[in-house]
């Protein structure tokens, strides 16, 4: 884990007393609501539907236990004692006091914890893999890069009003967890001739308009990557558009000028700003990778579970993913309950697992995007323990990438954009596939819903996705299949005209019946959909 | 309340701008103003000739003029860049950190306010053009990076 020093402090101190400063200047009436929006926004803080909501980074998913505690502690402080995970392994708060939000934001300084660039058109926290540091895959942890840039980022003078928001995400595994593709840039690391470098994707996203980002440039050493970024930035700063808020995002600045266009301007930017000094030594990146160098493992330890309990067993095979480490496992953390709140977790489940973490886990744990949490260094011997614990906690649920698994955004329930809920959906989801045996016989089937067009619950990558939408004030569901957040990204296609709530369930009941129907030997949802296309499935829901 | 603010010794320059077209088409004027979407690097070539760039910001969330701000700085622009238009005081830090070193805002900025906001962060992570040592190199002063 990367420990701050005093720099690092003094930045986030900082912002603190002058948020503080802004907050007392409204309350006083000496801002307006116009005047004091954008401060806010540059801090995470939301006017929504019934209160403040304010937004926690948590730089590429990873805490440690004292950490995770805080944030535990703000929820039953602060809040209605809950805490929400969200697609961008952020934490919300959704009942915040706009006189307790510098408190807040102090509490989180304590420990190495902040607010900023979670909101504004900005560069936005820096997203990774959660098996970071212990997939058996990776070249390199990506994190010390994600650090780099976490840095690099914060309060980037010349990027802090760009056209719009402004997404990275740093991977290092042929397996894609973070959805790298879909973010405005996503790095790969890749090793070529014993050098790590980056690949380096640009202009993808979801919004209106979903685009899978393309390859501009297939190899930054890590001495560059702060001027190349700069480059990529610069162009599109520039550049993208600013008349109309949805087309802002670079993707349709690489979409208009395509991605050679786009590519060939960032080069001639690069050979500019290669010349400046701008990247950090490297020996920066030296000094931030041991933070993040792996524990000392227990050695000898024995790989063998006892599985005679056929419930913490079906948990094992489902939550509990291979260690590189013998004797040691990665444990997935279920925050999708039977009926539950997708992402949702109280007060009592955030400390239990600060605690778990601490105890069992090095100290450490990892938030997903799909909105789950993991602990990643975990002995194969305290598997039973922790799942008991978690079991009592209700935090046991063995549904990974399962159907029940659903990634929402927060919706109408709260959300000040959105045009339908999508919370009560998840949970009508969740109940009518609740059947365990039904869940493991359809297989890996990845369900998202956004509760409008803005897609903050990815539902263009859902193998199954649902967008609700506002039809002449009655909320109205449209379903597409086939998108994907993994290395084989993909943007969903609609079925045809959209549903009312129950309708879209039982639609989503009619295309994995035809999945369970059809499929071959070994094929997943998303292979079969691609192999038959459409239009069985458009059938079997409409015809 | 500040109306003008200036960071230079010299004196701020008087002559008033004329737009980057009649600038670059034949005005043997000094003084030129940027708007927000055009092409700061048309100006290099005029560089030495040049003693004031405005740089207009139509709003305060449009962004255009850092980038060119810094990119006539990387240049090695010497003269007086101001910021002018929707400037409030939130901005400042950023603008200065990309060479702004004169500011006219559309208005006034209060004069307590500026003072904290200028004083407010001791550090910065970044190497711009304003010359302040990033972290990164004040982490190993024994290899500051330029």
């Amino acid at each position: 884990m990367y420990r701050y020093d005093s720099y690092d402090q003094s930045i986030v101190d900082a912002r603190v007393e002058e948020f503080r400063d802004q907050v007392q200047r409204r309350l006083a009436g000496q801002l307006t609501e116009d005047q004091f929006k954008p401060l806010r926004l540059m801090n995470g803080l939301y006017l929504q539907l019934h209160a403040y909501m304010l937004r926690v980074a948590i730089p590429y998913g990873t805490l440690n236990g004292r950490q995770m505690r805080k944030l535990g502690e703000i929820a039953r402080k602060y809040d209605k004692g809950y805490g929400h995970f969200t697609t961008r392994t952020n934490l919300q708060y959704n009942w915040i006091k706009l006189a307790d939000a510098p408190d807040i934001l102090a509490e989180l300084a304590t420990v190495e914890m902040h607010a900023i660039q979670t909101s504004g058109n900005c560069i936005r926290n820096i997203s990774s893999d959660q098996y970071a540091g212990v997939a058996a895959d990776e070249v390199a942890d990506p994190r010390p890069w994600a650090e780099l840039l976490r840095q690099w980022s914060t309060f980037h003078p010349e990027f802090t009003y760009l056209p719009r928001k402004f997404k990275i995400c740093v991977i290092a595994a042929e397996d894609d967890r973070a959805a790298m593709r879909l973010h405005d840039i996503g790095l790969k690391l890749v090793s070529r001739g014993g050098q790590v470098g980056a690949e380096v994707y640009a202009g993808g996203g979801m919004g209106r308009t979903p685009m899978v980002a393309p390859l501009i440039k297939d190899f930054v050493p890590e001495d560059e990557i702060v001027p190349y970024l700069e480059a990529c930035l610069r162009v599109y700063n520039r550049y993208g558009r600013r008349d109309n808020k949805y087309k802002a995002r670079i993707k349709i600045l690489v979409h208009e000028l395509g991605a050679e266009e786009y590519k060939r301007q960032v080069e001639e930017e690069f050979a500019h700003m290669r010349e400046l000094g701008l990247n950090p030594p490297t020996e920066e990146l030296d000094r931030i990778r041991p933070f993040f160098a792996n524990p000392t493992y227990e050695q000898g330890l024995s790989d063998s579970i006892d599985r005679a309990d056929p419930a913490f067993a079906l948990w094992v095979d489902r939550q509990v993913a291979a260690h590189r480490q013998p004797g040691h496992a990665i444990v997935n953390i279920s925050l999708k309950p039977r009926g539950g709140i997708p992402g949702d977790a109280s007060a009592e489940q955030i400390e239990l697992v600060a605690d778990l973490a601490e105890q069992y886990s090095f100290d450490e744990l990892r938030v997903t995007h799909a909105q789950n949490l993991v602990l990643p260094h975990v002995k194969k011997s305290d598997l039973q323990t922790i799942w008991r614990k978690l079991d009592e906690a209700g935090l046991a649920e063995a549904n990974l990438d399962l159907i029940t698994d659903i990634i929402a955004c927060p919706g109408l329930d709260y959300c000040s954009l959105a045009n339908a809920r999508s919370i009560p959906l998840a949970q009508k989801l969740s109940e009518r596939f609740a059947d365990t045996g039904r869940q493991k016989e359809l297989g890996e089937l990845k369900v998202k819903i956004s509760g409008c067009i803005n897609a903050c619950g990815h539902h263009h990558a859902g193998h199954i996705g649902v967008l609700g939408v506002d039809r002449k004030g009655v909320e109205n569901f449209q379903l597409s299949l086939g998108g994907s957040g993994a290395e084989d990204a993909s943007v969903g296609q609609i079925t045809g005209p959209g549903f009312s709530e129950d309708g879209v369930v039982d639609a989503i009941e009619k295309v994995t019946d035809l999945y369970l129907a059809q499929r071959e030997e070994g094929e997943r949802f998303l292979d079969t959909y691609r192999r038959l296309g459409m239009k069985p499935f458009k059938e079997a829901i409409y015809g | 309340m500040v109306e003008f603010l200036s960071f230079r010794q010299s004196e701020a320059t008087q002559e008033p701008a004329v737009t980057v077209e009649s600038f670059t088409g034949q005005s043997n004027s000094t003084a030129v103003r940027i708007e927000a979407g055009e092409d700061a690097r048309e100006l290099l070539p005029y560089l030495d000739r040049l003693s004031l760039v405005e740089v207009n910001f139509p709003a305060y969330g449009d962004g255009r003029g850092y980038s060119a701000a810094r990119i006539l700085r990387e240049a090695g622009y010497q003269g007086e860049l101001r910021a002018v238009g929707d400037v409030l005081v939130d901005q400042l830090v950023a603008m200065r950190r990309c060479g702004f070193d004169t500011f006219r805002p559309d208005k006034a900025l209060d004069d307590a306010a500026v003072e904290r906001a200028l004083n407010r962060y001791a550090d910065v992570y970044q190497k711009t053009v304003d010359g302040r040592t990033p972290v990164w190199a004040k982490r190993r002063p024994e290899s500051v990076n330029g």
